[in-house]
């Protein structure tokens, strides 16, 4: 082994070592200032352990009503994100391509955008049959934005030449959908995915909170109307850990499907968890530099 | 490279499609005025000739319109005034029987080397197999059999031109359209490169039409140089040969073309 690698080595095992130790320390001084019922100006007297919370999260992993929970909520998510990545690609693809597109539903975009997905709410109850129909659709709604902008940046920021290089080999309009536009814009697309799954996990506890009949944000609000506090601490962890599962995958796909994109190779030692190519302001960075390579190098036009 | 023997054509790798097919096409210009439409026009209207299976190289200034007059033909862009023509019948839209050739840039990034090769074949429905035997042989043609995997970034400049070659032969195009496809090089790649165009044009039978802003590429290459400028058309006494430089009618013919700029 290089003295280089031994080193680059060293340098991630102590950044191992950190990230363990942070969240570590963090549940060490809760654990502290909530045993000792520290009063500064912060209360904690009413506060939960970590060892309380931790007992009650191991009481409720061996009941099944805690596993149903998980599953409702996930799947309310799968089915929500899944819906808003379609029609969020989709759209967005249209508003970018087609000027008729552009006028029929970039008006509408932009004034639904600015509602919180969670204010959809009435909306969700006055139309849809169900209850956990209402709340797939306002997971939905809450990702499909960040997907169908991100989209139509990414698709607007194509290089030309691509999509001339292939009309001039004989594709087709769908051939260059499918060969240039929707692979072009994978790097932006995934962007939007990956805010998309982020806030579809807020609207969905929350619509959960408000409406639902089953699922983790519903449990976590029954535990805090009967001021079972260790209860509201295990669905945040619950939540928590949901989150960071799903954002994981949806990065990980990210980073796979655009593993053609150019990277600075060995800048990251192996074994770190690489500045994470999925997050959105990587993906924007690495789209802009690679659309600062693609800008046509001559005016067609004298 | 209308002087192509038929042993010539033969020798080529299996053509997926009609020998008749990869026969020269014929482009005209008449009275053409060129430019976009919300754009200026490139001055001049343009009458221009290219015979079945002619190697023209087009000559002029940056930004006098070259790239212009290739998208015209190509089908991209249509003409402000007058009629473009293959085989006498007028070009509305790109297609596979005009391939363009850009600077640089043009494959595309996420698709391997060979990939990106095979992509006219599949445009044009030929089976995997065989197309993916076409890709790897013109990839050998153009000396880069060793790099199929690769992904576009991972080559350098000149490697990407030949894949860029590559790419437009493999569905055999009746005219190639090349838009400085060297003008990013360095001088020893680009002769390299004009060698290695040479000989794998010969026994295509395609039409090129071949934009530079370099006078002795355009002498060297074409068998007439197109003077974009005053819209002259000359022939090239010795096409393609490089013993033949200092040839007093390649001297005066190169003279007579920096004249024009």
């Amino acid at each position: 082994m290089s003295a280089a690698s031994r080193r680059t080595g060293a340098t991630s095992a102590g950044r191992r070592l950190v990230r363990v130790a942070s969240p570590l320390a963090a549940l060490g001084i809760w654990q502290l200032l909530t045993s000792y019922d520290v009063n500064l100006w912060l209360r904690f007297e009413q506060f939960p352990t970590v060892v309380e919370v931790a007992s009650a999260l191991g009481d409720r992993i061996g009941t099944e009503a805690y596993w149903q929970d998980l599953g409702h909520s996930l799947r309310r998510i799968a089915v929500g994100f899944l819906l808003a990545a379609v029609l969020g690609v989709a759209a967005g693809t249209a508003v970018a391509r087609s000027r008729w597109a552009a006028d029929i539903l970039g008006p509408l975009v932009e004034v639904v955008r600015p509602i919180p997905a969670i204010a959809l709410v009435p909306v969700a109850i006055l139309l849809l049959p169900s209850n956990e129909q209402g709340i797939v659709f306002i997971t939905c709604a809450a990702a499909l934005f960040p997907v169908l902008v991100s989209t139509r940046h990414a698709v607007r920021a194509l290089n030309p030449v691509w999509e001339e290089a292939v009309l001039t080999l004989g594709g087709s309009r769908a051939r260059v959908l499918f060969s240039v536009v929707l692979p072009g814009a994978l790097p932006g697309i995934f962007g939007g995915l990956s805010v998309g799954i982020g806030v579809s996990w807020i609207c969905v506890i929350s619509a959960e909170m408000i409406s639902g009949e089953y699922g983790v944000g519903y449990r976590t609000w029954q535990d805090y109307t009967v001021v079972d506090y260790p209860g509201v601490f295990v669905g945040m962890a619950t939540i928590g850990a949901l989150g960071w599962l799903t954002s994981t995958a949806v990065e990980t796909l990210g980073r796979r499907v655009t593993a053609w994109l150019p990277r600075p190779t060995a800048r990251v030692p192996a074994g770190v968890p690489a500045r994470a190519a999925g997050t959105p302001a990587s993906i924007a960075s690495a789209s802009a530099s690679v659309s600062a390579v693609r800008r046509p190098e001559k005016e067609p036009v004298p | 490279m209308s002087t192509v023997s038929p042993s010539a054509v033969s020798a080529k790798p299996s053509a997926p499609t009609a020998p008749t097919a990869s026969a020269g096409a014929e482009l005209a210009l008449h009275g053409v005025r060129l430019g976009h439409p919300d754009g200026v026009a490139v001055p001049g209207p343009v009458d221009l000739r290219i015979a079945p299976g002619e190697l023209l190289t087009v000559v002029g200034p940056s930004g006098c319109g070259k790239t212009t007059l290739l998208r015209t033909l190509a089908g991209l862009l249509p003409p402000l005034e007058g009629r473009v023509t293959q085989d006498g019948e007028p070009i509305r839209r790109p297609g596979a029987d005009r391939a363009l050739v850009f600077q640089h840039d043009a494959l595309l990034p996420w698709r391997s080397v060979r990939a990106n090769v095979e992509l006219p074949l599949a445009i044009r429905r030929v089976p995997r197999a065989e197309r993916r035997g076409s890709a790897e042989e013109w990839l050998e043609r153009v000396g880069l059999g060793g790099h199929a995997r690769k992904l576009p970034h991972q080559l350098s400049g000149g490697q990407r031109q030949r894949v860029q070659l590559a790419r437009a032969l493999a569905a055999r195009p009746r005219a190639v359209l090349m838009d400085e496809p060297f003008g990013a090089l360095d001088a020893h790649t680009r002769a390299g490169m004009q060698d290695l165009l040479v000989e794998i044009l010969r026994g295509t039978g395609a039409t090129v039409v071949f934009v530079t802003h370099d006078v002795d590429e355009a002498i060297h290459l074409g068998d007439r140089v197109a003077l974009f400028a005053t819209g002259d058309v000359l022939g090239v006494p010795h096409p393609r040969v490089r013993d033949a430089r200092q040839a007093p009618d390649t001297a005066a013919l190169r003279r007579r073309v920096l004249d024009s700029l």
